[in-house]
């Protein structure tokens, strides 16, 4: 647990002790503060029921967050310690591979979830101007959280993976950018394709990130969606733990 | 345990597609010796001390370390081993203090006994001044020494350094190899270099190697010995080569004489001995005999780079 608890730190110390993580905080800064004024040009353009939250996922700016951040951040976690050659090191103390998959896993889903932390200041000043109580409203909160823990799981795990495979950062994030986005291609209309009844249909509905962030965004915990995000990053981060074992194969 | 021999290497052999990296080799190391793997680029010394730290596997043969299998009883081997790879990778974002206590942590230490640790190979690698700095600031040699107290900074029983001086200044490998002499003191310590006056200064025992195997081993001493046998006599003497000529050509002893002129009325004599013997004697009676003036006389000896040179030589001729 020790050995655990140094890895992850040392994950979040390096990721702040590059440019990369600052830039990555930067970004999210600056997309969620764009879709705070595209939110408030939505509101004083006319009456719109849609809770706030789901306004702000269906919104692009959500996406281009999620997906192009989750490569960025987890590109670093195994192609830049075998690059340097720090893997070696890291390889040759009594830490099991499954720690070190964990740790990297954990220290990219925390630098996550603090990237997103501006959010909840974002719902804060619109509350705040507005009056309106339905602006960081507890559960609808907690939902949009949670289920960006998921999704973010899911997409860091295949960073991992991705990571795991190559010691070129480049590619490793390339690589887990085209896992993300063919995930999220599928999730693009899950309504029209469920609507036709095919096999692949039921499937795209039944992956739909889309889908998945309405009923989280309204306050829904739907344990279909809880499993499928839970079991995909499991999956995900068992097939990690091969990768780093399989140079004991060659 | 302490009978156990410190590294046991048995008919060790790595494959890579294509090329054979390490070839049946086999030997061990005693506890407190300083081994010196000394091989050009390629020869498996940094596949060797890989499977060692038990980073990969073996294709086939085993390894143990201090009577652990390098593969099947990782752990127990890593910790008793305090490796430093090649080029010494090490956090460069870190600061010196923090990068240690980290990698004590690494190793199993607990929160207290890394920080004593800590404390202990910063004053022994001499780092307590820029414990504070960040490794990417600091110059080469510093940077090794941080590699080098990371490698000791859990006590282990076993130091294994994969060229521990490249890339550094005169200066800064004198300090280095003090440091690995006096860790030879506690450690048993294996390095591996393609520096020759680094392993005859600082081990007791050299491996060279060479396409995977194992071409020698000995103490530097004594493989100077052995190939110091046909060892040159060199002479100057104040007379004309051919009176030098006619005095030498009839000893039985001489297989081969050279003569040059040389600076001054000298004449520089190379003679080389049949059976080898020293000759040195021999010249002496004569020059006296002749009633000559002698400036110089010295048998020269085998430096380990030719011991080395004509080892790896004369496997190249072979393949």
């Amino acid at each position: 647990m020790n050995v655990y608890l140094a890895l992850v730190r040392r994950e979040l110390g390096g990721a702040f002790n590059s440019l990369t993580g600052f830039v990555v905080v930067a970004v999210v800064l600056l997309l969620t503060g764009y879709s705070l004024t595209d939110i408030i040009g939505k509101l004083n353009g006319g009456a719109d029921d849609r809770p706030v939250v789901e306004m702000f996922y269906q919104s692009a700016y959500f996406w281009l967050i999620l997906l192009p951040v989750t490569p960025v951040i987890t590109m670093r976690s195994f192609a830049a310690e075998k690059a340097t050659g720090t893997y070696e090191a890291l390889m040759t103390t009594p830490v099991g591979d499954l720690q070190v998959v964990l740790a990297k896993f954990t220290g990219a889903l925390l630098f996550f979830l603090l990237t997103w932390l501006p959010l909840l200041a974002v719902l804060a000043v619109l509350r705040q101007v507005t009056k309106e109580p339905a602006f960081l409203e507890p559960r609808a909160t907690f939902g949009a959280f949670l289920g960006l823990t998921l999704m973010g799981s899911l997409l860091l795990s295949m960073g991992c993976l991705a990571s795991a495979l190559t010691r070129s950062q480049i590619i490793a994030a390339m690589l887990s950018f085209l896992m993300g986005v063919g995930l999220w291609v599928v999730s693009l209309r899950p309504e029209a394709a469920a609507a036709d009844g095919d096999v692949f249909g039921r499937v795209a509905d039944h992956v739909s990130m889309m889908r998945h962030m309405g009923d989280f965004a309204r306050g829904v915990v739907d344990s279909r969606h809880v499993v499928f995000y839970v079991s995909g990053t499991v999956l995900f981060l068992f097939l990690t733990t091969r990768v780093v074992e399989s140079r004991k194969w060659k | 345990m302490d009978d156990v021999p410190m590294i046991e290497v048995r008919d060790l052999t790595k494959r890579y597609p294509g090329r054979t990296a390490v070839d049946g080799l086999s030997f061990s190391v005693g506890r407190g010796e300083v081994v010196g793997f000394l091989g050009p680029n390629g020869a498996g010394k940094s596949t060797t001390m890989r499977i060692l730290a038990s980073f990969m596997p073996a294709t086939s043969g085993t390894a143990r370390v201090a009577g652990f299998d390098v593969f099947h009883q990782a752990d127990e081997v890593r910790r008793r081993i305090g490796y430093m790879p090649e080029n010494n990778p090490i956090h460069l974002d870190m600061r010196v203090r923090e990068f240690l206590k980290f990698r004590a942590r690494l190793k199993g230490l607990g929160w207290r006994r890394s920080r004593e640790r800590v404390d202990t190979v910063l004053q022994q690698c001499g780092l307590m001044d820029v414990q504070r700095r960040i490794i990417g600031q600091l110059s080469k040699g510093f940077r090794q020494r941080v590699g080098l107290a990371d490698a000791l900074v859990h006590e282990p029983d076993l130091i294994i350094l994969d060229e521990p001086t490249i890339g550094l200044d005169p200066h800064q490998i004198r300090a280095v190899r003090t440091l690995i002499k006096q860790l030879g003191e506690r450690h048993t310590v294996l390095l591996s270099t393609h520096i020759l006056s680094e392993v005859e200064m600082t081990c007791s025992r050299v491996l060279i190697m060479n396409r995977g195997r194992i071409l020698a081993a000995d103490t530097p001493q004594n493989l100077e010995r052995h190939l110091s046998l046909d060892g040159q006599v060199v002479a100057e003497i104040a007379a004309t080569p051919a009176a030098v000529r006619e005095a030498f050509c009839d000893v039985p002893e001489i297989e081969r004489m050279d003569l040059s002129a040389a600076e001054g009325e000298y004449t520089r004599l190379a003679l080389t001995s049949k059976d080898g013997q020293d000759l040195r004697v021999v010249v002496s009676e004569l020059v006296r005999a002749n009633g000559w003036t002698l400036r110089e006389l010295t048998r020269s000896k085998h430096s380990l780079e030719d011991i080395f040179v004509h080892l790896t030589k004369a496997r190249k001729e072979d393949a």
